[in-house]
Order: structure tokens, then sequence, then C-alpha cells
């Protein structure tokens, strides 16, 4: 068992939720196969939805809903 | 009355002492030279990431507002008008986007006895409701595209489109600037559209309600500026053609629009006048139409109409020589226009390319970071309307627009070589811009000879593509 990061491509704001009523991509303990969507960056006005680069399990989030994000900054921890 | 008070530029300004300008970037500095102009104390407002802006440096004064993200700030309509209670001031120009059109937001500025810089909040919620904004235009006499009353199945849907004639566009009743459309060519697509225009209509607008329009042919987007005083004086101030857009949003515009009849431009700007007279509309404004055709048997339809200044104004101040935004603080003083409609000529040809923060080879991925280095145009007949300097940092919270380059010559001809010119000229290190995509449009045979219309510049890309 290894462990991958998911990282972000654009700076922004990262959510959890494909709107701010709906239920979360995905939670801790969620297994993802890779391009499941797995969060959303806003980024000047455009959403761009984070997709996993692998298969895995999530372990954890590595930045909260609505929290400020940096390009390459890593979003979400897979154990895979 | 007298002379003097007929003729606002006479006069001193009384109305308006200090205004709390609700935004940020170009169109917030905009505001504040024409406030500091005007004898006006202009106070900005500014998030985390815009605490060193230009905005906030050339204003008289300024208030933070929260966090970066444009929900947490400019977006934040709790802060802003405790900003403008901290601040004192009279009145609060919204720019364009953010609050802007808003009625709920302007009504809680007139109810907190604030002058809010734009039409009463009525108007705003009527012209901001697609159907109701239709209906004043039918019983303004100005033709709409043929279309729907609202929905709410998918069958109405069905049999409205037998009335209306494939092709159609789905429209959400709240949605704006191009966001919540969706096409459909036949019934059966018709039924899929339908129910996810409604669904995402609902979560985008919290409104389902949607209406069809025929999706026209090859349609040029044209709008006509007005201006509007509460002494019952309303005026055009001619049209602009924006029909270069990508994913319905403008990125060359040009005044006046090019190939336009003298009676089409007379009738434009007349529909303009008439829908704006029958809303009660106080303020600057923009009346969109799309035209159909071309010389004598071009045709033209009311879409929307943008109760706000526009991105695009210069290009109107350089034809006709007024200070759109001037206009608007005199109006919302209570003064009366500086022009009649007589004194309105349009002159020459000018054309805005506007410069935002994208990348063109990267399916214009947004492209936030800091300038390095930056060399702006100048020279006759050039304008630059930015808040970027060199060493500034483009925050990824807002709007990719970065800068507006206008130019201005006295034929259409003469205002493309300047275009390409000052574009030449243009330089911005460290972030992808628009500003190399301008230089090739200036290139394009539809361009250059003004044929293009609202299909023009997708075609183009996606040409373009690997």
């Amino acid at each position: 068992m290894g462990s991958h990061t998911i990282t972000s491509r654009t700076p922004g704001v990262f959510y959890h939720r494909p709107s701010p009523d709906a239920d979360p991509y995905v939670t801790e303990g969620a297994s993802v196969s890779e391009g499941d969507t797995v969060g959303l960056v806003e980024v000047m006005k455009t959403f761009h939805e984070v997709k996993a680069d692998a298969a895995g399990t999530v372990s954890r989030f590595l930045v909260e809903n609505e929290d400020e994000v940096t390009i390459g900054q890593e979003l979400v921890e897979l154990e895979t | 009355m007298t002379a003097a008070a007929r003729s606002g530029a006479e006069l001193p300004h009384r109305g308006l002492q200090s205004v709390l300008v609700a935004n940020r970037g170009e169109i917030a500095l905009r505001v504040v030279r024409a406030c500091r102009e005007l004898g006006i104390r202009a106070v900005a407002v500014y998030s985390d990431a815009d605490a060193s802006a230009a905005h906030v440096r050339m204003a008289d004064d300024a208030v933070h507002l929260g966090k970066s993200a444009a929900s947490k700030s400019y977006l934040n309509e709790d802060a802003v008008l405790e900003a403008a209670r901290s601040a004192g001031v009279d009145a609060i120009h919204p720019g364009y986007g953010f609050l802007s059109e808003r009625p709920g937001f302007a009504a809680a500025v007139e109810e907190a006895g604030l002058v809010f810089v734009g039409p009463p909040s009525s108007v705003i919620a009527t012209m901001g409701d697609k159907a109701a904004a239709r209906a004043v235009a039918r019983s303004a006499g100005v033709p709409v595209v043929p279309g729907s009353d609202e929905v709410s199945s998918v069958d109405e849907a069905v049999a409205a489109a037998e009335q209306v004639g494939y092709p159609v566009l789905v429209k959400a009743s709240a949605g704006g600037g191009g966001r919540g459309i969706r096409p459909a060519g036949s019934a059966d697509e018709l039924r899929t559209v339908v129910a996810e225009a409604q669904r995402e209509a609902a979560s985008a607008f919290g409104s389902d309600k949607v209406y069809l329009e025929r999706a026209l042919q090859g349609p040029k987007h044209v709008e006509v500026q007005v201006l509007a005083d509460t002494h019952g004086s309303v005026v055009h101030c001619y049209e602009r053609e924006c029909s270069l857009q990508r994913r319905r949003q403008k990125i060359l515009e040009e005044a006046p629009a090019p190939g336009l009849s003298a009676s089409l431009r007379e009738g434009l700007c007349s529909a303009a006048v008439d829908l704006s007279r029958e809303v009660g509309y106080v303020g600057a404004g923009t009346v969109e139409f799309l035209v159909e055709g071309s010389g004598d048997a071009a045709e033209f339809f009311f879409i929307e109409m943008n109760t706000r200044i526009q991105v695009e104004h210069p290009i109107t101040e350089w034809v006709t020589g007024l200070d759109l935004v001037a206009e608007q603080l005199r109006i919302a003083s209570g003064d009366p226009l500086s022009v009649a409609q007589d004194d309105i000529a349009c002159r020459g040809a000018s054309i805005e390319f506007r410069v935002n923060a994208e990348d063109p080879d990267q399916d214009f991925l947004p492209s936030p970071g800091t300038v390095d280095a930056l060399e702006l145009p100048g020279g006759p007949g050039v304008r630059v309307d930015t808040a970027l300097m060199a060493g500034d940092a483009v925050p990824p919270f807002y709007d990719s627009l970065v800068a507006k380059l206008s130019v201005w010559a006295p034929t259409r001809e003469q205002a493309l070589a300047r275009g390409r010119r000052a574009l030449a000229e243009y330089r911005v290190d460290g972030l992808p811009t628009t500003i190399g995509l301008h230089r090739r449009l200036l290139d394009e045979p539809a361009v250059v000879d003004g044929g293009y219309d609202i299909t023009t510049l997708e075609t183009w890309l996606a040409g373009r593509s690997p």
C-alpha cells in the first residue's frame, strides 16, 4: 500500500462540493477510480474539476472547503 | 429655471460629496478618476488580496471588506453597506459585475438613505427578469426575438417550440452574461435540454423558470448606450458592435457598428430610447440587440438591457466625446444631463481590445500570476484602462480582465492601423494574456472587413486548434 496526493492545476478557491447545497464529491474513506472528480477549484470565475490521477481510497483532505489554494498545492491524499 | 440651472456643466457639484466605489480593478479606478475630476471624495473598498491595489492607492480613502474570495468581500452586501456607513459616503457606485445588477442590494442602499448610482431597484428587477424585460420591449413597440412565455414543464416547452420554430435556445429567466443558455434543434433534443436547463437554473439562479427563443442565423450583437436623468431626459449615445465573442464573452468591440445602414442605426437608437422611457430608466444603461441579415433586409431584435456601466463604455466615450461615468455621477446627484440629443454626434471610429489574463493557446485557461514587466502603448488616439502595474499580482479570485486598450481614429481603416500599432507596443511579461490573440485577429479578413457575426470568433478558434 502506498499513498498518492492529488494537486491543484491552478490557484484559486477549493470546494468539496459542486454547489453549496450539494453533497460532497467524495468523503474520507471513499474509493475513487482514476478520472473521478474529487473537488472543484474556482479560478477567475471559472470552475475546474479536480480529477483523481490515480485509483485509491481517500485517506484525507489536505485543505478545507473554500480554502484558498496555490498552483501545485496538495489537495487530497489517497491510499493506493 | 435659469440657463445656468439647465446646464449642469456650469454648476459646481451640489448633490454628492462622497462616493463608495464598490468594485475593484480597472473599473474601480475609472470611477475613482471620475469622482476626483468632479471634486467628489472617492472611497475605495478592498479584499485581503487587493490591500495594495491601484484602485486603493488612488482613492481618497479605503475600507477593508474581508477575505480574498469575492463572496467574502466584493459580493458581501452587508460588508459593503457597513463600509458605506463607516466611511460616511452619500452614494455607492457599483461599477459592473459584483453587486451592480442585484435589485436587493440596490434596494438596501436606497433603504439605508444612500444614493445607488444606477437605476431604481425596481427597474433593475424588471430588466433583470428576461420575461419581464421582453414584456417591456413589446409594450414600447420594440421587436423581440420570437420566443415563448415562461415554461414550467418539458411538455409545455415542446408545445411552445412549435409556435416559435426550431432551432430554439432555452434560456433561464433569471440568467445573465450568457449563462444558462442551451440550443435545441428538435423536439427530442428539447426534451433533454429543458430538463437540464431547469436543473441548472434552479441551482445557479435559485429559480427554475426557463423560456424559449428562436435561434437566429449568424446574427450580429449590436448594443445602444443610453443615458437618462431624473428630469425626464433620455438620450442615446449611438451603438457598439460586440459580435466577437467566445462563450458569449465579448473580446473586442467597436463603434460605430460597421456596415449598419443609416435607417437601421436610427431604428436601433430610437428603440433603445423608447424602451428606456417605457421602463422609467435612470442612469447609464445598455440596450442589447441581435441584428439578422444585412443591408436593407436587416432586422433587429431586443435581447436584454444591462442596467449599469458597461466594460466597453470607452469606445462610446471616444466617438461621442462624453464622459459616461461623470454623467452617471451627475444623474445620481439629481442634475440634468450635460447634453441634449442634438449635441451628441458620432465621430470617427473606435475599437476596444480586452486584455484578459488567459492563455489563448491553452483553451483560454485563466492565468493568474505576477506581472514582471509591463510596457503600455501610448501616443495619439490610444487609451489604456487598467489597474495593473508592473510588480502587481493578478489574483485568482476575480474576473480575468486586467486591461482594456482602446483606440480612436477619424476612419475605421485608420483605427485598425492604430490598433495594430498599439498592440505591437503592448508588452506584459510574467503571465499569458489575450494581446497576441488580438494581433492575429486584426489580420483576419472577416475582422478587417467588419462582416463578422457572433459565430465568427469561435469558428476561427476551432479552426486553429490542433
